[in-house]
């Protein structure tokens, strides 16, 4: 019962994290806007969705490990994203590559489909609650 | 949202851009300086950014250092100036004025960008902590 429900808001759950964690590379990349020699970063938001909720039903699919040392493929919510430095269109001085505009576009992007998923998971859950309820 | 590192990011470019303006104001304060504690002219500061990674592979950014500038001092021609050499000239300051007001500008912006960046995680937090209430 428990473990279907958990199911049921697994793949929210994943794409809220990966949002939340581009936010955190975004304002990073806002932070150091002055940064000399600084690289602005990103990810494949699709990519990373694709890989964590892969890593997550695969279900079977898990890696033989012969020691508890090695690594395993159910990385939970840890899975960390591929970092990709971003190609800037122009270039500067003083080698950083953040182009403000770019990424407060994306940054904007980012919460709002943030908000997004807020409201679907939202939604999923009372969709949850009405199916649990007794007919009145 | 994890662990509100966001807000360490976001906080440390405001402190570091806010030394930024307090080094531009500084130095516009005293563009006009002849003469300091130690005789000489005021020398114009800069503050040199560093990236400094956090634990979970997001960056922050802090002053490593403000340096002066070793650009030669602005001459004038004042022979009536107390402090003038044996050739009439007074030694001034080497602040530019123009490029102070250039990154005074920059700071600012950069500034309301994260002060944007904050607000905006902290709706962002407020409506995740509202998760499951409708």
């Amino acid at each position: 019962m428990i473990d279907k429900l958990n199911n049921a808001l697994q793949f929210q759950q994943q794409a809220l994290a990966l949002r939340a964690q581009r936010h955190e590379v975004l304002s990073g990349n806002i932070a150091n806007a002055d940064t000399p020699n600084y690289k602005a970063r990103d990810f494949n938001f699709a990519a990373e969705l694709k890989r964590a909720t892969a890593s997550q039903s695969g279900g079977g699919l898990q890696l033989a490990t012969t020691s508890h040392g090695h690594l395993t493929s159910n990385g939970a919510n840890g899975v960390a994203p591929q970092m990709q430095y971003r190609a800037p269109s122009q270039s500067r001085m003083d080698g950083n590559t953040v182009e403000m505009d770019i990424e407060r576009t994306h940054f904007l992007d980012n919460s709002l489909r943030y908000q997004a998923d807020i409201q679907f998971f939202d939604d999923r859950i009372t969709g949850m609650r009405k199916a649990m309820q007794s007919e009145r | 949202m994890a662990n509100f590192s966001i807000f360490d990011i976001a906080g440390s470019a405001l402190a570091a851009q806010s030394q930024r303006m307090n080094v531009a104001a500084s130095n516009m304060a005293n563009a006009n300086s002849v003469s300091g504690p130690n005789g000489e002219a005021y020398r114009a500061r800069q503050v040199i950014f560093e990236q400094q990674l956090q634990a979970n592979g997001m960056s922050a950014v802090k002053v490593q250092q403000v340096i002066e500038s070793d650009a030669p001092g602005r001459r004038e021609y004042q022979p009536g100036h107390p402090l003038a050499d044996e050739a009439g000239y007074v030694t001034m300051s080497n602040v530019d004025p123009v490029g102070e007001m250039v990154n005074m500008i920059s700071a600012s912006r950069s500034y309301q960008a994260n002060v944007e960046v904050l607000n905006t995680s902290k709706d962002l937090m407020m409506r995740t902590l509202s998760i499951g209430k409708s």
